[in-house]
């Protein structure tokens, strides 16, 4: 056992905190550092150039282009990534349906679909919940009919993030009712997002803003060679894909970052005359989070390591996904205390890059940290909710 | 960044494992407990034989060379085991003191029958103001022509009542809490001027108050320099802390097992109570603890082995996070039991107390949160 970093382990750090400080883009590093939200087309410039330097599949296998990186590697990358305050990488093509189709679609999916999630030429949203089948996704009622060449889709998909920016969708629906389990029978579907019948309503979150949308299928017809693997199948991958998606929700890198910036703003914001960072309780609150977090980078770790000796992430990667939203929600709350008053004012539109800075209202991000907060509120509640990760690990760890 | 163990600690722990499968059950621990000393010499000496109480000296000095990941391993296995002999008051304690401070002779003196398993040895660090300020030391030790005089009292002192030799911090200058003018002496128990009031603990172990009455120590019991003794004793103090929080790791995981294991055959209400979602989250909670606490173990170690900067918060890290997750895991454990959870009989309510003794001793969640507050 070793904490320590090899030369190699040093050397490559040192090259990726070069590329993040020489050709991350200024104005999108402005962006980010002053809290206004990014465009579309600046996470795909992003995203981009990190595909350019061979960055863009961290976890992709060597021959779909990825980057075949030790969990070191990745652990190094993710935390330099997080430190420069960079975008975190949209994660529906090149984290969720990308793992799906080079792990079970067929030669020609790979060849049709990969490259373009891989250098981000693509934009994929995704089709899982329903307005009645949240935490029971297998309920879901979206159903795909099959006519000749064809499935034919009809139904609702909710939650989608970002799907208004969306090429493609990948969807779970029913394609039978015939089952043993109702696990089975559903089937793992692509989906153009420019088929006719196919219609995207916002859906406006409680901070105010707009990340999720509807997705109404009216006889939307998908030809059938957009299924990926075995029809009936799709609840096997879109396990898999969840488990993927949860080992990447801890977020700890982010979350360091994060309790570093707050740690720094305790020595300017001011309470009662004096630095924040001589209140003893406020102080206390940051370094329960902080302890909590650095056990959490070692679990990630761990799970990481077994993951490289051949292990699937199991369902232990669901204490990533609940601790992991646990310390970001904790954070949350404590830029929120420490904004105190100026928590209250409703302007995000002085977050826009050119909003006037003698008419700002509150320090820095202040007035941000209240809208974080209500919208982050759903982070324990996405990607399956943190009572369904409890149930998880209660099922299939401790055999309860 | 290697998780993977080594050949030695591969072996280690195989055979702290065996021994404890095979040997030490909690019927045996119960007994040794029981007994008049308080724990078995004959396991004592098997500890010796297999090469344990030989762990973190230098091979020079008789010792295999192991560092804190080593130990972490074995403490680890002693609290699941539950073993009561006195490992953390002889090996970590007085080792720790002795390995660091003691010259050559010394060592041959004191370190080598210690390493055997033929000395039962203690370290008084803690005196009756001192709560868990190291520094705060009211023992004085005055020099005369052939060596000191020391009087003050000592408090709670592991192994007290069993160690024939007693290592003693005693102010030679400086005022009360200076962390200068602490010097350490190796002490005879046996000599003029010292009583010693022996005492079971609530975890089943034993430790000692002892007062020194004008207790004349030779030139030669003086470790180290005079007056440079806090430096030593912080030192094994972060060991000890360490070596607790790898225990507490081992009875946090113990106990979470026993839970699950138990729900899943206590029957009411006609199902057993492991089918209630209710109780299930309770043990995912207690099940995530011990993962989180077991990876600030990890981290604690091996940064305590790579000796960097992050070594004392580390260890303040684990140390806080078992006197917090360590105190829940242990009072859910108790819950989940129900009625027999608080009984005599069942091993559960031992490993409990023993992980309370461990949240409440080498400074509290409190003390340990506030050392990371301040950055």
């Amino acid at each position: 056992m070793d904490v320590t970093l090899t030369a190699d382990d040093i050397a490559f750090r040192d090259e990726v905190r070069a590329f993040f400080r020489d050709e991350y883009p200024d104005d999108i590093r402005a962006k980010q550092d002053r809290g206004i939200p990014l465009e579309r087309e600046d996470m795909v410039r992003f995203q981009q150039l990190l595909h350019e330097k061979g960055w863009a599949g961290v976890n992709w296998p060597v021959e779909y282009g990825g980057t075949g990186w030790n969990i070191v590697q990745k652990y190094i990358f993710s935390s330099e990534m997080a430190a420069a305050n960079a975008p975190e990488v949209v994660p529906f093509g090149l984290g969720m349906v990308g793992p799906v189709i080079y792990t079970f679609g067929n030669d020609e999916q790979k060849e049709r679909f990969l490259p373009d999630i891989l250098a981000s030429k693509v934009w994929w949203c995704q089709g899982y919940s329903e307005p009645g089948s949240g935490s029971d996704l297998a309920s879901l009622k979206t159903k795909a009919d099959r006519d000749g060449d064809h499935w034919v889709v009809n139904g609702t998909k909710t939650w989608t993030t970002l799907g208004q920016y969306a090429d493609w969708i990948f969807c779970l629906v029913r394609t039978s009712t015939d089952v043993a389990r109702r696990q089975e029978g559903i089937s793992f579907l692509l989906i153009d997002m420019q088929s006719p019948g196919l219609s995207i309503k916002p859906i406006i979150t409680i901070e105010g803003g707009h990340e999720v949308n509807e997705i109404h299928f009216d006889n939307v017809r998908v030809p059938v060679e957009n299924l990926v693997g075995e029809e009936g199948k799709g609840w096997t991958y879109g396990k898999v894909l969840l488990e993927h998606e949860r080992t990447g929700t801890a977020g700890v890198h982010r979350s360091a970052f994060r309790l570093k910036k707050l740690r720094e703003q305790t020595q300017q914001s001011v309470r009662g005359g004096k630095p924040l960072a001589q209140d003893r309780n406020f102080m206390r609150n940051i370094a329960a989070v902080e302890v909590e977090l650095k056990a959490l980078e070692f679990t990630e770790l761990r799970t990481l390591a077994a993951v490289s000796s051949g292990k699937a992430p199991g369902a232990e990667s669901s204490i990533l996904k609940f601790k992991g939203t646990e310390i970001q929600q904790a954070i949350d709350t404590l830029f929120m205390e420490a904004a105190g008053y100026y928590a209250l004012p409703f302007v995000p539109h002085q977050f826009r890059f050119d909003y006037p800075e003698d008419e700002f209202i509150g320090a820095g991000t202040e007035t941000k940290t209240a809208l974080k907060y209500f919208n982050y509120r759903k982070a324990s509640i996405y990607g399956g909710s943190n009572e369904i990760q409890r149930n998880i690990v209660a099922k299939h760890v401790l055999g309860l | 960044m290697d998780f993977s163990l080594n050949d030695i600690q591969s072996m280690l722990l195989d055979s702290v494992q065996k021994f404890i499968a095979n040997d030490y059950d909690f019927d045996k621990r119960q007994a040794y407990s029981d007994s008049e000393q308080g724990f078995s010499s004959e396991v004592w000496s098997t500890f010796a034989e297999l090469g344990w109480t030989a762990i973190p000296f230098d091979e020079e000095d008789g010792g295999i060379g192991g560092g804190p990941v080593d130990m972490a391993i074995v403490m680890e296995q002693f609290g699941r085991g539950m073993i009561v002999e006195p490992y953390l008051a002889n090996i970590v304690l007085a080792g720790g003191v002795l390995r660091r401070a003691a010259t050559d002779e010394q060592k041959a003196k004191w370190l080598e029958p210690l390493i055997g398993g033929e000395l039962q040895a203690a370290l008084a660090y803690v005196e009756p103001q001192s709560g868990y300020d190291i520094a705060d030391v009211c023992t004085t030790a005055s020099n005369d022509s052939d060596g000191w005089v020391l009087n003050g009292s000592k408090s709670v002192v592991f192994n007290g009542g069993n160690a024939a030799l007693l290592i003693v911090p005693a102010r030679t200058s400086g005022k009360q809490s200076d962390q200068g003018g602490i010097s350490l002496f190796a002490v005879d128990a046996a000599t003029d001027g010292i009583d010693v009031r022996a005492y079971k603990t609530v975890d089943g172990h034993q430790a000692a108050d002892i007062d020194f009455n004008d207790v004349r120590v030779g030139a030669d019991g003086l470790l180290g320099e005079t007056g440079a003794g806090f430096a030593i004793i912080d030192a094994v103090i972060d060991d000890a802390t360490l070596a607790v929080c790898a225990e507490a790791v081992g009875i946090m995981r113990i106990l979470t097992e026993k839970t699950v294991e138990y729900s899943k055959n206590r029957v009411q209400f006609g199902v057993p109570i492991g089918s209630f979602q209710a109780l299930q989250h309770r043990m995912v909670d207690m099940f995530t603890a011990c993962e989180q606490t077991y990876s600030l173990l990890l981290w604690a170690a091996m940064s305590a082995s790579a000796g960097g900067d992050d070594a004392k918060r580390a260890i303040s890290a684990i140390k806080y996070q078992v006197g917090t997750a360590g105190r829940k895991v242990g009072e859910e454990a108790v819950q989940l039991h129900g009625g027999m959870g608080v009984t005599w009989e069942l091993d559960v309510a031992h490993y409990f107390k023993r992980l309370t003794a461990i949240t409440q001793i080498l400074g509290n969640a409190d003390l340990h949160l506030d050392r990371l507050a301040s950055g």
